[in-house]
């Protein structure tokens, strides 16, 4: 059972170059994942100082990668982030949200992370390190499919970049499942909006998660809300907007053709949601 | 992966750690060996002693193992050893020990009864008290928030609330809590007897007692839902490894490889022979060291297979090569009750209507995976496990190894929910054999998945109820129709086939009935006994009907049921006639004025909904069920042992093994008032084989009553035994004083027994009782016809509930219950039995569903959480059952039986949508509704 457990990014790079080590952040997707197979040689990122904490500077938050769900709720961030608040408070129970990352979150690369529409929605980027140099993925890049990443072998996720958004932004962050607690999203939607002074939506940013492999930006439906007033003409706009990418599958939770029809529901109220959230 | 052996770090830019772990635990130092990438929960367990920290899933999804690191709870099973390095750990034990916040939890749990198996119990409190720390509690909502990530399968949440509010010093909520009443009569709210060892975290459970040196096995199962398959050379393989004592299969049972539950279908091998007949079936155990079989990696030992073609659902199944010789069509049996001519009493019926209704494999979900452990001593072999049926145990091991009954001794620990799964073997034969052939201690917990893929679940049912009644609501004909996937071996296929033909009219007078079921095999996990075998599926069909006709006739549901409610006098299905102990009517009664309150706020809430464009709408549902308690038609006998012994105390070996529903205490409670002293002065002796008599198995709602009466009559037995040693008359008051018991009768001086100055009759008791007591029950005909039981228990439930329409979520507001207990022996724990039933019935009809190979997990396998169950009211009608214990009836299982379809009425209600398959999860719902427009 061995572990190693790194002080600094470059010596947890360094390990990761020699091969044979599975990263652990929080743990609460490696070990699941294990089943009753014996535990593989760890490589413990939690004592690398650098990586941890949530630190807001003028221009970019930097999520640190060994920031965990607790520490999202804790931290005094601005309202945009209330979506990815919300979030967290729904992953798992305490246990899991006092000792899983974010950073983890997007790692294991689940079509239903939690965390993966509110960070689209915030248009967060994704900082690595590896051997050569530190690199950052633009947001929507660092996932690549279902449980697939832009990560290399010899990298490790650092942090989660977000541009500071403007402080009239709201948002809000809706997840539908079979129970209340503990559950894996059927569906879920993100979404941070700014309004004119007249209230119409000026700005909109919306994401669509467990409909597809990948969580997805919607675009198109983003430009359809601009200069609508929230309620009814909102609803009216998602109803026909294209949901591009959206291309959600029957499993155990639901049909797809459910997932379909409550996406723009639940996009809908994330927008009202969102609104009357400020 | 390879392990980095070789890949050596540079000097002073990495640290490879020290195997040695350093932590406080509990406020004192240790250090751990175990490696630091093992798990907490293996360390804190193994190394460390602290078996307190339950292990209910190993991957997060339960809570059972929640510890506090620096304050904040963690899964224990999630975290590594090397991450609490010179951190603080805190255990549930310690906790209660140490913590004054959970010093007030566990006296509030108490109270309140938060703890039923007591399984979850140190994940809630370890929870709690982290809650409790950071001041007071605001409300249920906090509760919930904080307490959601651990999971109950007992009590419906609702009485672990109540008592976090308690000890939280906030607000709290209403309800009933145990009085200190110390005599504990029948009737007193006494706390369980058992509850502070759960609370403290101090039971033993089945994985909680084995002896440090046990070998350890590591079950091989098929990956397949049918296969062929062939070993390799095991003992070469055994040879081969270090560690590895040897590698079991088939062939080394000494006696016959199968067992079973019914007699005449002991179908099920404990090992497969060449051909495995569902995904999860045994066909090998390794037996070996236990960090030796940690480490082996699952395919370390080479299976060929070849996978057959599989039938996973009756309709496949029937056209497919049968799965047992002598099952043609794969039908293991075929249930029938017949009364009247029903196709003339439906032809002659005003209105008529069919309903339907479609379930799935539903999971017991207990967050005890089955476990425990063996020894061989000398030419006896002794199984400590968890189980719901020792004697029935026994038996099964005595034939898998060869040995006469007297042989093998089951010794029950504690039993972490069981709901009918823990009836049948588990770990029982692998422990037995394994013991007996290596002559060393064995021990095997069932993984989360192993326990989901193997043990037994709900049938899956396919129903049609069609019923008729004329034109003022009378019920003229009804018919039930069933298949049910019994899957690849017989369980207690049987009963439910038998059962549910008998109670299919659900607790109404019909005048003509025909009920037709059959039992199919599949190439699943058996399908066997949970809470109603069969009936709660039934009554979703029967009830559905019900609802209809009231629709057809433009009636209320209620009114429409208490019109057709079985009373006293009049015949059931099977011919039987009660003349008194039939509170059907009395049940509906009591949910009267709920009833006509939840319509009017229902009624008001909608029309406030659709003026403001809101997507929910309220809905209230009403259902009823009953239950015969006991075997179908069938002798099912307990015996009670009781005695004095020399040294003045009061023993009762108590055989009804108490899986959480309370029999420990219940039975304790009629014994004592039989007797007539206080329940603290009886010492209980637990359903070991060795000491304690057969109280039979704890199923089909028997306990307290069947056991009930055996010690009822024990304990007046013993009581006549006294009497008659002191010569005073029959009214006299006992006391236990300095070894001796007094005897106090009026107008007397007190006399004295001295047990020292009585002929002994044996080594242990100066005085001993030992009652048996058999329900009168008849066999029926082919038509069904006899006196199946000599008890039947009623209920009705109304569910109110939300639907979004929009999304077809549905969340429950309130329930109220009404239950004929006959005579309620201890309410507060009677209400846990409803509460809990309740909460298993939610379950079942909102997101419960076992999919082989699928959800063989808690996280894709869906239990209600925190925040899924509402309050619950309960009314306990006491209609004083002729042949019950002082009147008791049973009621573990009528409690889950209308809930189900309660809320598909309430859904009903609230969209006009008829969900005739269950789960109604979100989709089921929102395709219903759409279906409409």
């Amino acid at each position: 059972m061995q572990m190693l457990r790194p002080e600094s990014v470059e010596e947890a790079v360094a390990a990761l170059a020699q091969g044979g080590w599975r990263p652990l952040a929080g743990g609460t997707d490696v070990y699941p994942s294990l089943g009753q197979a014996p535990v593989p040689p760890l490589l413990d990122l939690t004592g690398i100082a650098a990586m941890r904490g949530i630190s807001i500077g003028t221009d970019t938050i930097r999520i640190g990668a060994l920031a965990t769900w607790s520490d999202v709720v804790a931290a005094p961030l601005p309202p945009a982030f209330d979506a990815l608040k919300t979030a967290a408070q729904q992953v798992g129970g305490v246990q899991v949200q006092n000792a899983g990352t974010v950073a983890g979150n997007i790692c294991n690369a689940s079509p239903a992370a939690d965390g993966v529409p509110p960070l689209l929605a915030l248009d967060a980027s994704v900082e690595l390190a590896g051997p050569a140099a530190r690199r950052v993925l633009p947001p929507g890049a660092f996932i690549t499919g279902v449980r697939q990443t832009a990560l290399h072998a010899d990298e490790i996720v650092t942090a989660i970049l977000v541009p500071s958004p403007d402080p009239s932004a709201r948002s809000a962050f809706l997840k539908l499942g079979s129970r209340t607690h503990l559950v894996i999203s059927i569906a879920m939607a993100a979404a941070v909006v700014q309004r004119d002074p007249e209230g119409r939506i000026a700005k909109a940013r919306l994401a669509l998660g467990a409909c597809s492999p990948i969580a997805q930006r919607l675009p198109e439906a983003e430009t359809a809300l601009i200069g609508r007033l929230p309620g009814a003409e909102v609803g009216d706009a998602l109803a026909s907007a294209p949901l591009d990418g959206i291309a959600p599958i029957d499993d155990v939770r639901a049909s797809a053709q459910y997932r379909l029809e409550v996406a723009r529901v639940l996009l809908a109220r994330a927008v009202s949601a969102a609104v009357e959230g400020g | 992966m390879t392990a980095p052996e070789d890949a050596a770090p540079r000097p002073g830019t990495l640290r490879q750690r020290d195997p040695d772990v350093a932590f406080r635990l509990d406020g004192r130092a240790v250090r751990a060996r175990s490696g630091p990438a093992s798990r907490l929960l293996d360390v804190l367990r193994g190394e460390l002693g602290a078996r307190d920290v339950k292990n209910g899933c190993n991957a997060g999804d339960c809570g059972a193992c929640t510890v506090l690191l620096d304050g904040k709870p963690v899964c224990a099973c999630l975290t590594a050893l090397g991450q609490v390095a010179g951190r603080e750990v805190e255990t549930p034990s310690g906790l209660v020990a140490a913590d004054p916040a959970a010093g007030r939890l566990a006296a509030a749990f108490d109270r309140h009864q938060a703890a039923q198996c007591g399984i979850c119990t140190p994940g809630m409190m370890a929870a709690a008290t982290a809650l409790l720390r950071e001041g007071p509690v605001a409300g249920a909502e906090a509760a919930e928030a904080a307490l959601g990530g651990v999971l109950c399968r007992c009590t419906g949440y609702r009485k672990i609330i109540a008592a976090i509010l308690e000890a939280g010093g906030g607000p709290s909520i209403e309800g009933r809590a145990a009085s200190p009443e110390a005599k504990g009569q029948v009737g007193a709210a006494i706390a369980r007897l058992d509850g502070q060892a759960k609370i403290a975290g101090r039971e033993v459970f089945g994985d909680d007692g084995a002896p440090a040196n046990a070998l350890a096995l590591k079950i091989l199962r098929s990956p397949h839902h049918h296969a062929r398959f062939r070993f390799g050379d095991l003992k070469a393989f055994a040879a081969g490894h270090a560690g590895i004592d040897r590698v079991l299969t088939a062939a080394d049972l000494p006696g016959e490889n199968r067992h079973g539950v019914i007699p005449g279908f002991e179908d099920q091998p404990i090992f497969a022979e060449g051909c495995a007949r569902f995904r999860g079936e045994a066909v090998a155990a390794i037996l070996g060291e236990r960090d030796i079989l940690s480490d082996l990696s699952p395919d370390a030992l080479t299976i060929e297979w070849e996978p057959l073609p599989h039938a996973l659902t009756p309709s496949e199944a029937e056209s497919m090569e049968a799965l047992h010789d002598n099952r043609s069509g794969n039908v293991m049996c075929r249930g029938r009750v017949v009364r009247g001519d029903a196709a003339a009493g439906l032809q002659a019926a005003e209105h008529r209507v069919v309903a339907r209704a479609e379930t799935g494999f539903v999971e017991h979900a207990y967050l005890e995976p089955e476990a425990g452990w063996a020894q061989r001593v000398g030419d006896r072999v002794e199984i400590h496990c968890c189980t719901q049926a020792p004697q029935m145990n026994r038996e099964a091991v005595a034939r898998l190894l060869g040995l006469p009954l007297e042989a093998v001794r089951i010794v029950p620990t504690a039993t972490g929910g069981g709901f009918g799964s823990k009836l049948d073997l588990s770990v029982q034969g692998y422990l037995a054999l394994a013991a007996w052939v290596s002559g060393r201690p064995v021990r095997h917990a069932f993984s989360r998945q192993e326990s989901m893929q193997s043990s037994t679940k709900r049938h899956p049912a396919s129903l049609r109820t069609e019923a008729g009644c004329d034109a003022v609501g009378r019920l003229t004909g009804l018919t039930l129709d069933g298949v049910f996937n019994t899957g690849a071996y017989a369980s207690w296929g049987p009963t439910v086939a038998n059962r549910v033909p008998v109670h299919g009219s659900g607790p109404y007078y019909v005048p003509s009935y025909a009920s037709h079921t059959r039992a199919v095999h599949t190439h699943c996990a058996p399908s066997g006994a949970f809470r109603g075998f069969g009936v709660p599926q039934a009554a979703i069909a029967t009830e559905a009907a019900m609802d209809g006709l009231a629709e057809a006739l433009g009636q209320d549901r209620l009114a429409f049921r208490r019109l057709n409610a079985i009373r006293a006098g009049q015949s059931n299905a099977c011919g039987q006639v009660f003349e008194t102990g039939v509170g059907m009517v009395d049940c509906l009664d009591a949910l009267a004025s709920r009833w006509q309150a939840g319509l009017a706020e229902a009624a008001a809430a909608n029309a406030a909904a659709v003026t403001s464009g809101s997507p929910m709408r309220r809905g209230i549902g009403v259902a009823t069920g009953w239950y015969g308690c006991g075997n179908t038609a069938l002798p099912n006998p307990s015996t009670i042992r009781a005695g004095l012994t020399r040294d003045g105390r009061i023993v009762l070996h108590q055989g009804a093994a108490d899986i959480g529903q309370g029999a420990n205490t219940v039975i304790a409670q009629i014994f004592a008032t039989a007797l007539g002293l206080p329940v603290g002065d009886i010492a209980l002796v637990g359903p070991d084989t060795d000491v304690t008599p057969d109280a039979g198995k704890t199923s089909a709602s028997r306990q307290t009553f069947v056991t009930g009466n055996a010690a009822r009559a024990a304990g007046l037995s013993l009581r006549r035994a006294i009497l008659r040693g002191a010569n005073v008359p029959d009214d006299a008051a006992l006391s236990l004083e300095e070894g001796r018991v007094v005897l106090r009768a009026e107008g007397r001086p007190a006399a004295t027994l001295d047990p020292t100055k009585l002929p002994a009759e044996n080594d242990a008791y100066a005085i001993e009782v030992r009652e048996t007591y058999d329900p009168p029950t008849s066999a029926l005909d082919a038509d069904g016809q006899g006196a199946p039981y000599a008890v039947w228990g009623y209920a009705a439930q109304i569910a109110e509930l939300e639907v979004d329409i929009e999304l077809g979520t549905v969340r429950p507001l309130r329930f109220t219950a009404a239950h004929d207990v006959g005579r309620t022996i201890n309410p507060l724990l009677a209400e846990g039995q409803v509460e809990g039933g309740i909460a298993q019935g939610l379950g079942m009809a909102l997101m419960e569903e076992f999919i082989p190979g699928r959800t063989e997990n808690l996280h894709d396998y869906l239990i209600p959480t925190f925040g899924d169950m509402p309050p619950v009211e309960t009314h306990f009608i006491e209609s004083g059952d002729p042949e019950g214990p002082f009147g008791a009836k049973g009621l573990g299982e009528h409690c889950l039986i209308p809930t189900a379809p309660a809320i598909l009425s309430a859904i009903r209600h609230a969209t006009g949508a008829v969900i005739e398959r269950v789960p109604a999860t979100p989709d089921r719902v929102r395709a219903a509704i759409r279906a409409l427009c």
